[in-house]
């Protein structure tokens, strides 16, 4: 029905397009002809993504609604674009946050509009190229055009350091993938052209595996960020405005992730298993000192950027305690069920994240801090609020009921078979981030009302609630029928289960 | 004896400049004072219509003439091609420049026309004799050119520094040649790659330093470290109309002139200047990159950005395939174009008294001109090697060739370089964009040729970087023909 339509080039191309014309829309006196073109472009892109799901066959792990088309021919670079169930839900995931992320800026944009619209879209068309890419130069190039918009988005902005972030941030990212490209140079050397599906199949020894593991290591560990290469990502989070922080958090990060299970862990499937050690233990490292760290924080954005990371630990726990759990008890079951976890609790943390980072900016729209100390009691004025704001804390904090809850559970369930070395530090994650979540929340929200600031504060408006609304059901919804999610990517995990763990040697 | 005459076809666009050149001179001198137009149409009808016979010239068989000392191929052409389009661009940008700062139009523009047609004989050279007469023609005008400005004392300055060193970089590559001379009883060179195999064990000695002077006196004009020196110094001394020629179209003629010397003509000795070139690439890298994040004049910030760009283009050379020479051409036109915007900009910017030289100079230019400031923060990205410019399809194609050539750490070491290099060229578009304007009076360009220059510019490093196709392929059959 829709294989006519190249319906995945479409959701990369027309945010981008929309961004340009938004670009041109004109200056602030225009802002709202400009705001009005993002939200339609973001509003399409929406719709492109109902054929995308609904075409979307979930029983096999092929790569579905493939466009190929030669781009460099000389260097055996293809423009060619394809999802699994893997891809598909990340771009459906960008697509819904970037629709937030414009309604949620309507107001609090006050200064070059135009632009920030505009960064938005393109930075969204990247994203998206990023989950579709199935040539890795593509890949690439998606992955770094990213950090053009995103460099401009925190310096343009955001706070009063924020130079210093953007800047901090361009060059950690870059640091990163630079060698990621000799990577993939060098995998091209063996094969015909850049496939990633033809680097599958690449045999490599040892050696090669792990040189090529570590260069896409330092790639991804940067992106997710992992310890002890996050120290970009508070500043950035902090210093970046609301609906920067939201895309941060809830999809580039997820980047980082998305490139451990599409490169590292089926290219180098030996290296993954013999470095598997050393991963858990940064993993834990960001699970149990990262979650201390949050505790400490009297920033509130800052706060959830460690908690981000934390959370992140997690996840690449996920990834690499699978090898672990072959290894012990030689079936794939139960790496199955904790790779999914893994999934399960990437989306997760993007709703729940993303919408505390919301939350954090309608406090600072109000009152122009970010200090928790200057906050106290705000749930006497903002009830609604207060109400909605709990929900993300629970979620980020994994209480049943909550998208947080699934993932959690399962990869605690998983690491068991393991080691229960592993699990008691993976457990600690549930003490630690109830303890500076809700501590955080008790002293903003809770007690008397300090200042004349708070006190003359006013409950949300209408994009405000429409935004948080529409994620506090995402938020329910996945955690009360997590099968919504699991039952898409269910087939392709498997495929990439088998691939990661077939040996290459 | 008997005479036969020449293939002329080959020297057309040679021929044709130079009879323009005179028409220039001569309008100049009689029509110039009621028409003050006339002069710079001319020139740049000149320049357009020797493009226009190197592309109808394009698919032309290879073919060598004037004895042996004059060649047409693909690889020349596509050079010219860009040279002389480099040069028109060059005018356009100016063109406000000149009549602002009342510098002698007649003589500039003819300058350029007589450098353009040096870079021509040089690039279609295939003696020494003809390459060190297109290197002299190419290089004289320059001097004279940078000296325009005679209020300037720092103009003079330059000038003076740059022909010095000019003499030094020419002594050495005519000692060279004196040497490979002596060695192979030949100045053409396709009889010198024939001899040198034949003498290369029985003379290594010769050969080798009679190479390294060539090296040195070529890599001298190309402006890579160590012998850069004078780069940052004759870039900021220089008026920015005549930075904007030097660091543009010379560099592409200073390309083919190592690549006539050492691919072309010492094949045998290819792992002697192997070695060289990746030393002179590495030092190139470091010194071009880390010096330039000092840097407060945007000048010589792009100067020693220059540096470390030849350094890049160096690594396709060090591949030693078709496959990598093909990249390093790409990459040096891709930083032509590059370059070309980045003081293209600079050069527009500048007004009647105001000589844009401090990178601060640039604050707040997105809201003063945010078109001027796009333009400008994807140059600077594609300098970087951020995707999806033409810069980072240019680092691409020489590192890949290194790659294939089973040299994985030289590429490696240019990456860590290229991160350190961003930081400077992120601090561009940091000031650009992060900063407040020092004035808040909007930038209007009154000239229309600037504006369009600097559109089609900007948009040439971002539209190549989406479709490199073409370019590269153009790049890469010039060597496998």
């Amino acid at each position: 029905m829709f294989t006519d339509v190249p319906l995945l080039s479409l959701i990369i191309w027309v945010p981008v397009i929309g961004g340009i014309i938004c670009m041109f829309a004109g200056d602030d006196r225009k802002a709202t002809r400009a705001r009005c073109i993002a939200l339609l472009t973001a509003f399409i892109n929406l719709l492109l993504c109902v054929p995308l799901y609904l075409g979307f066959d979930k029983s096999t792990s092929d790569m579905q609604f493939i466009e190929n088309v030669d781009w460099i021919a000389k260097f055996g670079v293809h423009y060619q674009l394809g999802v699994d169930g893997i891809s598909v839900l990340m771009v459906i995931l960008s697509t819904i946050t970037t629709f937030l992320v414009v309604i949620a800026s309507w107001r609090p944009i006050k200064k070059n509009v135009a632009q920030y619209m505009a960064a938005f879209l393109i930075m969204q068309g990247m994203m998206v190229g990023v989950f579709e890419s199935l040539d890795a130069i593509l890949f690439y190039v998606f992955w770094e055009g990213m950090l053009i918009p995103m460099y401009l988005c925190i310096g343009m902005w955001g706070g009063t350091r924020r130079t210093y972030a953007s800047i901090k941030f361009f060059l950690y990212t870059f640091l990163g993938s630079a060698l990621m490209l000799i990577a993939l140079l060098y995998l091209r050397t063996k094969t015909t052209d850049f496939n990633i599906l033809s680097f599958y199949t690449v045999q490599l020894t040892m050696t090669e595996q792990v040189y090529i593991f570590i260069a896409f290591l330092l790639a991804f560990a940067v992106k997710i960020p992992m310890w002890p290469v996050h120290t970009w990502l508070p500043d950035a989070h902090t210093e970046a405005p609301a609906g920067g922080s939201v895309v941060l958090a809830a999809l580039m990060l997820k980047m980082g992730i998305y490139g451990i299970l599409r490169f590292s862990m089926p290219i180098t499937p030996d290296a993954s298993q013999h470095l598997a050690g050393l991963m858990i233990v940064l993993s834990l490292i960001a699970i149990v000192y990262i979650a201390v760290v949050a505790v400490g924080q009297t920033d509130m954005k800052r706060l959830i950027a460690y908690s981000s990371v934390a959370h992140m630990g997690f996840t690449t726990l996920a990834c690499f305690v699978i090898y672990k759990i072959v290894a012990k008890t030689g079936n794939l079951h139960d790496a199955y069920l904790t790779l999914e976890g893994g999934m399960v609790q990437m989306l997760s943390h993007a709703f729940s994240t993303g919408a505390m980072f919301l939350g954090v900016g309608v406090l600072y729209e109000r009152l122009h801090s970010r200090e928790i100390n200057a906050f106290g009691g705000v749930a006497h004025k903002m009830p609604l609020f207060a109400a909605l704001f709990m929900l993300f804390a629970l979620a980020n904090v994994g209480l049943p009921g909550t998208s947080g809850f699934v993932g959690e559970f399962l990869i605690i369930l998983g690491s068991f078979k393991a080691s229960y070395v592993i699990t008691i530090f993976a457990a600690t994650t549930l003490v630690l981030s109830a303890t500076y979540t809700l501590w955080m929340y008790k002293r903003v929200f809770f007690g008397k009302v300090v200042t004349q600031g708070v006190e003359d504060m006013h409950d949300l408006e209408m994009p405000e609630y429409t935004v948080l609304f529409i994620l506090a059901f995402l938020v329910i919804f996945i955690g009360v029928y997590p099968n919504a999610l699991l039952s898409v990517f269910h087939t392709s995990i498997g495929h990439l289960l088998e691939l990661s763990t077939t040996s290459k040697l | 004896m008997n005479f036969t005459a020449p293939d002329f076809l080959p020297a057309i666009g040679e021929m044709f400049t130079l009879g323009m050149i005179c028409v220039v001179m001569l309008a100049y001198l009689f029509f110039d004072k009621q028409n003050r137009g006339i002069t710079y149409f001319l020139t740049q009808i000149t320049l357009l219509g020797a493009a226009v016979i190197a592309i109808s010239l394009y698919g032309h068989p290879t073919e060598i003439t004037f004895d042996g000392s004059f060649i047409l191929d693909p690889e020349s052409l596509l050079l010219k091609i860009f040279i002389l389009l480099s040069s028109v661009f060059v005018l356009m940008y100016s063109r406000p420049y000149i009549r602002d700062n009342e510098i002698a139009h007649g003589e500039f523009y003819l300058l350029i026309l007589f450098s353009a047609l040096g870079m021509q004989v040089l690039v279609s050279a295939y003696s020494f004799l003809t390459l060190y007469l297109g290197l002299e023609v190419f290089s004289l005008p320059l001097y004279a050119m940078i000296a325009l400005r005679h209020n300037r004392p720092v103009c003079q300055e330059a000038a003076m520094k740059y022909f010095i060193m000019g003499a030094i970089a020419s002594g050495f590559l005519l000692y060279g040649m004196s040497l490979i001379y002596g060695a192979c009883q030949s100045l053409n060179l396709q009889e010198i790659v024939s001899m040198m195999s034949l003498s290369v064990d029985s003379q290594p000695m010769m050969l080798t330093v009679g190479l390294v002077f060539i090296a040195a006196g070529a890599l001298f004009k190309l402006g890579v470290a160590p012998f850069h020196m004078w780069v940052p110094d004759v870039y900021e001394g220089a008026p920015n109309a005549m930075t904007l020629f030097i660091s543009t179209a010379p560099k592409l003629a200073g390309f083919a002139l190592l690549l006539r010397l050492l691919v072309e003509a010492m094949p045998a000795l290819f792992p002697q200047w192997q070695y060289l070139l990746i030393a002179v690439a590495v030092l190139s890298m470091a010194v071009g990159n880390i010096i330039a994040i000092a840097q407060d004049n945007i000048k010589r910030m792009l100067a020693y950005s220059s540096i470390a760009n030849m350094g890049y283009m160096l690594l396709g050379l060090i591949a030693g395939t078709p496959r990598g020479y093909g990249s390093a051409t790409f990459y040096i036109i891709a930083y032509v174009i590059m370059s070309l915007g980045a003081f293209g900009i600079i050069t527009i910017l500048s007004r009647k008294g105001f000589e844009l030289e401090k990178i601060n100079d640039f604050k707040g230019l997105n809201s003063r001109n945010p078109w001027l400031a796009l333009m400008m923060l994807l140059i600077m990205f594609s300098m970087a090697g951020v995707p999806p410019s033409v810069g980072f399809f240019a680092k691409v194609g020489v590192l890949e060739s290194l790659v294939r050539a089973d040299i994985v750490w030289l590429p490696a070491l240019a990456l860590v370089f290229a991160i350190i290099g961003a930081y400077y060229y992120l601090r561009v578009v940091k000031v650009m964009y992060f900063d407040e304007p020092i004035e808040k009076t909007p930038v209007i360009l009154e000239s229309f040729d600037a504006q369009l220059a600097i559109s089609i510019n900007g948009l040439a490093v971002f539209f190549l970087g989406l479709f490199p196709t073409t370019m590269i392929e153009l790049c890469q059959k010039a060597f496998l023909a």
